[in-house]
C-alpha cells in the first residue's frame, strides 16, 4: 500500500525573514506535512536575507519528524548564482531538489530530486534523469491529467504533483516588479516585498490575469486539485504538493489531509478551503488540457 | 572565420527565397507538433525537406531541422520518428530540447549533429556543459538574455559553437519554461508546439479602440492609427497592482542587433540566428540580404555606418517600428 504524501513546497514570495521564520516554526509545531521544501527559489537577491534563520528552521522542521528538501533557485542565471547552488549541492544536510539543469550537473550520480522547474513530460527523459540519480520528481504544473498518469504508469521513481497555490507561469532573467517601479534589478530595493502573495496583473477590462512575483509570472487562478486526488491516486501519484500562501496553511493541510484519508468529501471541502484563502479563485484547467485559468467540475465519482 | 546566418524557413518558398538571398544555413520543422512553430499553413512534409535540402546541399548551404518540442508520455515514437526522418533526408543538424530526444539522437545518429534549442532553457556554463557532456551537442543558440560580456566569457569556457540570435521578435520570459499560453488558451509551446494560437485571437472595437483578445483575456488595445501587434501573452498592456496599464513584461519590439554584429563575432559567435518562421519569403528575403551585406562588410573591415541603406532596410522590417538591442549592451541588471 501506497501511502499519501503531503509536501509543502518553498515558498514563492518575498516574505519579511521573522515572517518566514515564524511560517516555519508554526509549520513544524502544528502542520501535517511529511516533506517541506526550504530554500530560495525565484531571485537569489532574497535569499541572503533569511541566511541566519535557516539552521533553526531546519532543525525545527527536522525535530518535527518532517523531511527536509533543499530547493534551488529556478534558474541559475549567472556564475555567481552557480556557486552558491554548488555550495548547497554540496553541503545540504537532506535531498536537493533541482530546478535547473546547471544543478543537475552538480548532482548526479548522487541521490536528488527533481523540481517542478525541470521540464519532464515523458518516460524517457525521467528514466535519462532516474539513471543519473533522481529519486522524486514534481511534475510541471501544466501538464493535463491525462499525461501525468501515463507518466506515473511508467515512471520507476515516486512522482509529485502540485495541487495547490498560484501556479509558476514564466521565470525570467529580467524583473518585473523593479521594472514596474522604474528600477534597476540590481537596485530593486526589493519591490517584491510590498506583495506577499505577488502583485495582482488585470487586464485592461479589470479581469484578474496573472500575479507578478519579480522574476516569475504565477497564475492568478489558486490551482486546486482537491476534487482530483482521487484519480491521481488510482494513476498511482502518491505525493502532493501544496504551494505556500499567506492563509491557514496548517488547516489547508488537513483539509487536503482529510480528503486523502477519506475523512471528507472533495465537493464539501472546497468551500472551506475558500475561506482559509479569502480573495483567490480556483482552478484545474491545467489538469483538463482545458486553459490553465478555467475551474472544470471533477466529473462526478463512479 | 564569417559567422553563418542562419534563416528562418517557415515554408518550403521561405527557404528557396533565404538561401537565394544568402542564407548559410535555413532551420525549419515538421507539419506537427514536434516543432515549437506548429501553425497552420507552415513547415514542411518529409518530401518538402528532401527537396529544400537539395537545393541547398546543391548551393553549398545546410539545413537545420528543429524539433525543438517536448515528447509527450507514451507517444515518444512520433518525435524520434522525425528525428529519424530527418536524419535519412540529410539534414545538418537537428535543433532540440527534450533530454529523451537529445539522448536518443546520440546514441541512434552519433554523426548527427545535435544543436540545443533556446526552448530548452540552459542559462549558464554549466548547463551548457550538462547538455554537452551527456548529449554531445556541437551547438547551444544562446538565450537572449546575455550581454556582450557575458558572451565572450562562456564562449572562452564553452566546449561548444554559440548561435545567438540578431534579429526578430523574441520573448522576455525563459523559453521552454512558459506556460502563460496554456493558462490563457489550454495550448502549451512545450507540448503543442503553439504560443497564442491565432484560433484563440478575436478582435473587437470597443470606443474606436481595437480590443484583442486571447482566450478570456485583453491582451491589448489600440487606439485609432496605431500599430496593432500580435496578442501574445507577454507583449500585453496589463494593469498591475494601481498602476495605469502599460507593457509590463516588455515593449513590443523586436530585436535588432546589427550594430553588434562585429563584437559578437570577437565574442567567438560562429552564428547569427533570425527569428521568424512565420514570416513570408518576402521578409525573409529583406532580412537575409541585409545581413548577408552587413556580415560580409564587417568580416571585410568596413564601418557599418557606410551601409546605411542596409541598416535603414532592418530598421523598417524591425516588428511594430520599435527596435531595440535586446540584453546585449546593458543586459538586465
Amino acid at each position: 500500500m501506497n501511502t499519501d504524501t503531503l509536501t509543502l513546497g518553498p515558498v514563492l514570495f518575498h516574505w519579511p525573514a521573522e515572517v518566514l521564520r515564524d511560517f516555519y516554526f508554526r509549520i513544524a509545531d502544528e502542520a501535517d506535512y511529511d516533506t517541506v521544501c526550504i530554500g530560495e527559489v525565484v531571485c537569489s537577491k532574497r535569499a541572503p536575507l533569511f541566511a541566519d534563520e535557516l539552521p533553526e528552521v531546519i532543525a525545527r522542521l527536522t525535530r518535527s519528524g518532517k523531511e527536509v528538501l533543499f530547493s534551488t533557485l529556478a534558474l541559475v542565471s549567472d556564475e555567481r548564482e552557480l556557486a552558491v547552488m554548488r555550495a548547497l549541492a554540496a553541503t545540504a544536510p537532506g535531498l536537493v531538489e533541482a530546478n535547473d539543469v546547471a544543478v543537475l550537473r552538480e548532482l548526479r550520480g548522487r541521490p536528488h530530486a527533481i523540481g517542478p522547474y525541470v521540464n519532464i513530460y515523458n518516460e524517457d527523459a525521467l528514466n535519462f534523469l532516474v539513471a543519473q540519480g533522481a529519486v522524486r520528481a514534481c511534475l510541471n504544473p501544466e501538464l493535463p491529467g491525462a499525461l501525468i498518469a501515463d507518466l506515473a504508469r511508467l515512471s520507476p521513481i515516486p512522482l509529485e504533483v502540485m495541487v495547490f497555490g498560484r501556479l509558476p507561469l514564466a521565470i525570467s532573467a529580467r524583473c518585473f516588479h523593479a521594472r514596474a517601479e522604474d528600477r534597476s534589478k540590481d537596485g530593486c530595493q526589493f519591490a517584491c516585498q510590498a506583495d506577499p502573495q505577488g502583485r495582482p496583473v488585470r487586464t485592461i477590462e479589470g479581469m484578474p490575469f496573472l500575479a507578478m512575483n519579480g522574476l516569475q509570472t504565477l497564475s492568478w487562478g489558486c490551482a486546486n486539485l482537491m476534487g482530483e486526488l482521487a484519480p491521481m491516486r488510482a494513476a498511482g501519484v502518491h505525493r502532493f504538493r501544496l504551494s505556500p500562501h499567506t492563509g491557514d496553511m496548517v488547516a489547508t493541510a488537513a483539509l487536503f489531509r482529510d480528503v486523502l484519508e477519506g475523512r471528507s468529501e472533495p465537493g464539501d471541502t472546497v468551500h472551506r478551503l475558500a475561506l482559509l484563502h479569502q480573495g483567490m479563485s480556483f482552478a484545474n484547467g491545467f489538469y483538463y488540457a482545458a486553459p490553465g485559468h478555467q475551474f472544470v467540475a471533477p466529473p462526478a465519482a463512479a | 572565420m564569417i559567422p553563418e546566418i542562419v534563416a528562418p524557413g517557415g515554408t518550403p518558398a521561405a527557404l528557396v527565397a533565404a538561401i537565394d538571398a544568402g542564407a548559410d544555413t535555413v532551420y525549419c520543422g515538421f507539419r506537427d507538433a514536434t516543432n515549437a512553430r506548429n501553425y497552420p499553413g507552415l513547415n514542411f512534409t518529409a518530401a518538402d525537406l528532401k527537396e529544400g535540402i537539395a537545393y541547398a546541399h546543391a548551393r553549398g548551404r545546410k539545413v537545420n531541422v528543429a524539433i525543438n518540442t517536448y515528447a509527450s508520455a507514451g507517444n515518444t515514437r512520433t518525435w524520434y520518428d522525425a528525428i529519424d526522418t530527418a536524419a535519412g533526408l540529410g539534414a545538418d543538424a537537428v535543433i532540440m530540447a527534450d533530454i529523451a530526444l537529445l539522448d536518443y539522437t546520440a546514441r541512434h545518429h552519433p554523426n548527427l549533429r545535435r544543436h540545443l534549442s533556446v526552448q530548452a532553457g540552459a542559462a549558464t556554463v554549466a548547463s551548457m556543459e550538462y547538455y554537452y557532456e551527456f548529449f554531445g551537442i556541437s551547438r547551444m543558440i544562446l538565450p537572449r538574455m546575455f550581454t556582450l560580456d557575458e558572451i565572450a566569457e562562456l564562449k572562452s569556457r564553452a566546449p561548444v559553437e554559440i548561435e545567438c540570435f540578431i534579429f526578430g521578435s523574441l520573448s522576455p520570459m525563459t523559453e521552454g519554461r512558459c506556460s502563460l499560453s496554456a493558462y490563457a488558451t489550454g495550448r502549451s509551446p512545450n507540448l503543442c508546439g503553439v504560443c497564442s494560437p491565432a484560433e484563440f485571437v478575436r478582435y473587437a472595437t470597443v470606443d474606436d479602440e481595437l480590443l484583442c483578445r486571447l482566450g478570456d483575456f485583453a491582451i491589448n488595445a489600440f487606439e485609432p492609427g496605431e500599430p496593432a501587434g500580435y496578442p501574445t501573452v507577454c507583449k500585453g498592456r496589463y494593469i498591475a497592482g494601481d498602476a495605469d496599464p502599460a507593457y509590463i513584461f516588455e515593449e513590443p519590439e523586436c530585436l535588432n542587433a546589427a550594430e553588434y554584429i562585429g563584437a559578437l563575432r570577437r565574442a567567438g559567435i560562429c552564428a547569427f540566428k533570425i527569428e521568424g518562421r512565420q514570416r513570408g519569403r518576402f521578409y525573409v528575403a529583406e532580412v537575409v540580404s541585409a545581413f548577408r551585406e552587413l556580415i560580409d562588410a564587417e568580416a571585410r573591415g568596413e564601418a557599418l555606418a557606410h551601409h546605411a541603406a542596409a541598416l535603414e532596410r532592418l530598421r523598417r522590417l524591425a516588428e511594430g517600428g520599435e527596435e531595440t538591442r535586446g540584453a546585449y549592451r546593458k543586459g538586465w541588471r
